[in-house]
């Protein structure tokens, strides 16, 4: 992103020392992450490191082991059913897999958040919905097929539309572009760079994707062993010194990240 | 006393599934009553339950009625055979086996396909993505089925005693050629309306029985398709045996000391 990141007016995104096992799997082993107010940070890491697992301790679909979560100063791990549906409505979610509600038209998917809020009569929901669909690139005809009837990157896409419908205060994007064309990436790309620069939405997002990762973060992050093991802006990432990140970018399978596999 | 453990196993186990079946059940008990709620998908599983399980139901009914009267007829032809079968048929019909083999034909049909339903949501994080769009699954997921269950059940249920008498009334004026006239009056006179009101006080109790195990199971089911399978299958089992467990016990109040 050519735009630097906004002066960090506070951490909109405080993660310390997070943990999360599953049963004798430590996938977490002690996070400190910070996400600045309108910043654009992109998580990478190899796969299976835990980034999903990440994001989901955020969102409180995973129950952290130990540590802390912040989101504007206020402590959410832990938190209460009532506080925990107060915060989410400041989160929009892009699923790894999409997770679309199947038994609702996609028009009804893109609105869901507005009309589950009552915010918005269908009326109206249907409009933002077909907004939304043509941000991603989906016309108005895709609203009324039910998303079993969807490629895969067009599911991708409304589900993106979905994740930004309610325009939150931040968005986690779980690999955005993954099994989408080159060019409609590169589309998705531009479209998370408006949200986060025109908006002023905060933004964390995993990609495997390098490309996707230069343009639209302020910031990277990487992952390994639980931790994060360097973080800066997207120029340094080429020269950054660290063996991890140079493998990573490279996407060399010799180095310090071992790969289970057996030839 | 190495033997003592798997049975303390076992124990521990179900002890732990029945607590976290309750906190489960009052959950959704809870959602039920507090706003917003969510009409739209009560009407959509009011029509699924009371609607779509109505033929079903009702040819159950129909073939239960209707061999009630050949059976009791071999056994009663000696006695005063067309009162009686009469009697049998509405006491039975009414009190038993309207609701509990309404139950158990709603259990295989709805149950099934609520387990499979949200266990696929479960397995597809479709339950993750709801609570990310500050909707609580509970009160969006398994609320409405309650509701819907408990209050489509006794409606299907009577349906089922009317055609289940029918079916009765049929064999006997058609097949054993009793006097119609004379088989209805006989009907009227033995049909108590506490055997009625008991039968659909169960029935409210089975639907919440069936809908409450479809919702448990597959909100709880996880590891993909085979995870999925094994709910639906959980869901009908639990909620057929805990149907039957429930008209015992159900029975037992309405009938003790009489
Ligand atoms: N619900 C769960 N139960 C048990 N283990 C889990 C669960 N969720 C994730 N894991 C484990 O946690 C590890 C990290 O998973 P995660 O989905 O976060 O990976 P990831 O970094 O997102 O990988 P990818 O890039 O392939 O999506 C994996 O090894 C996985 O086996
Ligand atoms: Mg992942």
């Amino acid at each position: 992103m050519s735009t630097p990141a906004p002066a960090a007016a506070g951490a909109k995104i405080r993660i310390r020392g997070l943990k999360k096992a599953f049963g004798r799997k430590v996938v977490l082993d002690g996070i400190d992450l910070d996400v600045g107010v309108g910043e654009s940070l992109v998580v990478i890491g190899g796969s299976g490191t835990g980034k999903s697992v990440l994001i989901k301790c955020v969102l409180g679909i995973l129950q952290p082991d130990a540590g802390s979560i912040q989101v504007d100063g206020e402590e959410a791990a832990g938190i209460d059913a009532a506080g925990r549906e107060r915060i989410n409505r400041k989160f929009g979610m892009l699923f790894q897999g999409s997770a679309l509600f199947d038994s609702l038209p996609v028009w009804e998917n893109v609105a869901f958040g507005l009309l589950a809020q009552k915010k918005v009569t269908r009326v109206r929901g249907r409009e933002v919905a077909e907004a939304k669909l043509a941000q991603v690139g989906l016309g108005p005809e895709v609203g009324q097929l039910s998303p079993s009837e969807l490629s895969g990157g067009m599911q991708k896409r409304v589900a993106l539309a979905r994740a930004i419908a309610a325009d939150p205060e931040i968005i986690f994007f779980d690999e955005p572009t993954t099994g989408l064309d080159p060019i409609m990436a590169d589309v998705i790309n531009d479209l998370i760079v408006k949200i986060t620069r025109e908006v002023g939405a905060t933004a964390l997002s995993i990609t495997h994707d390098m490309a996707s990762a230069r343009k639209i973060a302020h910031r990277i992050a990487m992952l390994h062993g639980g931790r994060i093991v360097w973080s800066g802006p997207p120029a340094a990432v080429d020269a950054s010194g660290n063996p991890f990140v140079d493998q990573f970018v490279h996407g060399r399978a010799e180095g310090p990240i071992k790969m289970a596999v057996r030839a | 006393m190495n033997f003592l453990q798997p049975i303390g196993h076992v124990v521990l186990d179900f002890l732990a599934t029945a607590g976290r079946l309750t906190l489960f059940a009052l959950a959704g008990v809870v959602q039920c009553f507090r706003p917003p709620f969510y009409g739209r998908m009560i009407v959509r599983q009011m029509v699924e339950i009371g609607y779509f399980s109505l033929p079903v139901v009702g040819l159950t009914a129909i073939f239960t009625g209707m061999v009630l009267a050949l059976q009791s007829y071999t056994g009663f032809a000696r006695f005063s055979a067309e009162a009686a079968i009469a009697n049998v048929v509405v006491v039975a019909v009414t009190r038993e086996l309207g609701p509990v083999l309404a139950g158990l034909m709603v259990a295989g049909r709805v149950g099934a396909a609520m387990a499979a339903e949200i266990g696929t949501m479960r397995v597809t994080e479709q339950i993750d993505a709801l609570t990310t769009l500050s909707t609580n699954p509970m009160k969006y997921l398994v609320a409405p089925r309650l509701i819907a269950g408990v209050a489509m059940m006794p409606i299907l249920v009577l349906i089922a005693d009317i055609i289940g008498v029918l079916g009765g009334f049929l064999v006997a004026s058609y097949k054993l050629g009793f006097n119609p006239a004379n088989y209805l009056q006989s009907t009227w006179d033995f049909m108590e309306a506490e055997d009625v009101v008991s039968g659909l006080v169960k029935a409210a109790v089975f639907g919440f029985i069936v809908t409450l195990m479809g919702c448990y199971h597959g909100y709880t089911s996880r590891g993909g398709a085979q995870g999925v399978g094994a709910a639906t299958t959980n869901a009908v089992v639990t909620a057929s045996i805990l149907i039957l467990c429930f008209d015992y016990i159900l029975t037992e109040m309405f009938f003790a000391g009489k």
